[in-house]
């Protein structure tokens, strides 16, 4: 604080750097509290009436099918190249007979559902802060609230809720695929049968494995479409702010599933004994 | 028109403030809209136009003053109020603001779904959006996408939108704005049967002079936030006042 305060009193070029700091210090904080304020309105809203089920389900439609082939690409190669990463290894040390279980739990418990979480991120998640930004500088938010209609229950809402069911099951269908590759190569490779390579696969897993992993998603799911919606619906700055808003709904949620994903794991040790 | 005291006014707003940090932009502006008139409020770009009719239907929250609406103060009610409010009122926003990932019909159908209950002999929604349509000419335009239309079909699109609910007053942010002149007459021409076929009260805001002077009933000066000059057309453009002769120097 000492250090702060004498070089803040001299013009300095460490001065400017030290303000400059202070400032971006405190625009980060009160972005965060923006956004826990905005993720409150979500929960104060989300049990009003209307529910606006039909754009619900156009926006999980949107999100989760069209993901879908995206997730199913990415994880199908992460099998397969994981698997192939880690053959020359484990045969080194005579342990390739471990190789579906060792694939199954880091997929199911961590690989896949990050993976997956952080392909979202960049494709729902910069489109969400894309399109409700370009809709801001429009002035078509505007139009809807003077239409009467709620336009944070429409189109936040409605988008927060649709990622957080649809990531979940959008990384089902991923980690379903990753082990699907994986026993491929297992097959081509080592001559492993796929009935053996799932039944080791699955004999591996405990629910231990698999609910704290689900569990994550959804909370994945939410810093998806929470980061992706705030940063949208309070673009300023007309066109430029659209670019900024969908680029940096990218960076913030990247940062914050790693954070939340930490914290999944802490907790998961503590309940789950993993 | 008929005489002022016959009339009742259906939307009155008093000495209205509103600061966005250091730049006060209305500094104490009033008006009264009467029943079935057009009120055209002029001024430079900037000097709060906008800011003001965005007051007047609660997309921003004034400093101080009183906007009441058919006699309800709209500052100090709640949310549903508001919103059902604002189903008697229609907005055309200076850039169209059509809902660019609906077509045409599902713009007018997505005031029309939340709020058909407040409409007199509703015949249905494919009825009224079709009469809306119909109304600005572009029944033909109906499952066209926004991206599809040219900027004078969009405005018209908008003007239908504004209209569906069948609303007591529009609100026209800068209706010619962006348009050669021909497309912004024939959006002035429509502005007009609009408010005969409706018997609606309208608040333009604007810069055109002949869009002033081909609708207006009664207009407003607004310079520095405040009003500074007030009369028909004719009264305003003949005046000898500079500031108020320069609005009308072409």
């Amino acid at each position: 604080m000492i250090i702060v305060a004498y070089l803040a009193g001299h013009s300095t070029p460490c001065m400017s750097k030290v303000n400059s700091l202070l400032n971006r210090s405190k625009m980060f904080f009160a972005e965060i509290g923006d956004m826990t304020y905005f993720a409150g309105r979500f929960f104060k809203e989300v049990f009003k009436r209307p529910f606006e089920l039909k754009e619900l389900m156009r926006q999980c439609y949107n999100m989760g099918n069209r993901s879908l082939f995206l997730v199913v690409v990415t994880g199908f190669i992460l099998g397969l190249v994981f698997t192939l990463q880690s053959r020359p290894t484990l045969t080194e040390f005579g342990a390739v007979s471990w190789m579906p279980s060792m694939i199954s739990v880091s997929i199911i418990r961590e690989i896949g559902p990050v993976m997956i979480a952080l392909i979202c991120a960049g494709r729902i998640g910069s489109g969400i802060g894309a399109e409700l930004g370009s809709m801001k500088v429009t002035e078509q938010i505007d139009a809807m609230e003077v239409s009467g209609t709620n336009p944070f229950k429409y189109l936040v809402v409605t988008r927060i809720l649709a990622i957080t069911m649809m990531l979940p099951l959008l990384v089902i269908v991923g980690d379903a695929v990753a082990l699907f590759g994986s026993a491929i190569v297992e097959n081509l490779k080592g001559g492993v049968s796929f009935t053996l390579y799932f039944n080791i696969a699955f004999k591996s897993l405990s629910f231990n494995d698999i609910i704290p992993a689900t569990v994550k998603t959804v909370f994945f799911g939410f810093a998806i479409g929470l980061v992706g919606t705030y940063k949208g619906y309070n673009c300023a700055k007309g066109t430029v702010g659209v670019g900024e808003a969908s680029n940096s709904a990218v960076v913030y949620t990247s940062m914050l599933l790693f954070i939340i994903d930490f914290i999944a794991v802490f907790v998961s040790d503590i309940f789950f004994e993993i | 028109m008929d005489n002022k005291e016959t009339l009742k006014p259906v939307l009155e707003v008093k000495n209205l403030q509103k600061s966005f940090g250091d730049n006060h932009v209305l500094k104490g502006f009033s008006l009264k809209l009467y029943e079935g008139e057009n009120l055209v409020i002029m001024g430079k770009s900037g000097s709060g136009k906008s800011v003001m009719v965005k007051c007047m239907v609660g997309l921003l929250q004034p400093d101080s003053g009183s906007i009441t609406i058919k006699k309800q103060d709209i500052i100090t009610m709640g949310q549903s109020e508001l919103d059902f409010l604002r189903t008697e009122i229609g907005f055309l926003f200076q850039g169209s603001a059509l809902y660019d990932s609906m077509t045409v019909r599902e713009n007018l159908e997505f005031p029309l779904r939340r709020h058909k209950d407040k409409i007199k002999d509703f015949k249905g929604t494919d009825e009224s959006v079709k009469q809306a349509l119909e109304s600005v000419g572009l029944l033909k335009s109906i499952d066209l996408m926004p991206s599809d239309l040219s900027g004078g079909m969009q405005r018209r699109v908008a003007l239908a939108r504004a209209l569906i609910l069948k609303p007591k007053i529009i609100m026209y942010d800068e209706p010619t704005t962006g348009l050669d002149p021909i497309t912004a007459n024939e959006i002035i021409q429509l502005m007009r049967s609009i408010q005969k076929e409706y018997n609606t009260s309208s608040l333009i805001i604007t810069h055109d002079v002949d869009c002033a002077r081909v609708i207006s009933n009664r207009m407003i000066l607004l310079v520095d936030g405040t009003n500074y000059a007030e009369g028909t057309y004719e009264e305003l453009s003949n005046s000898n006042d500079p500031q108020t002769k320069a609005f009308f120097k072409h």
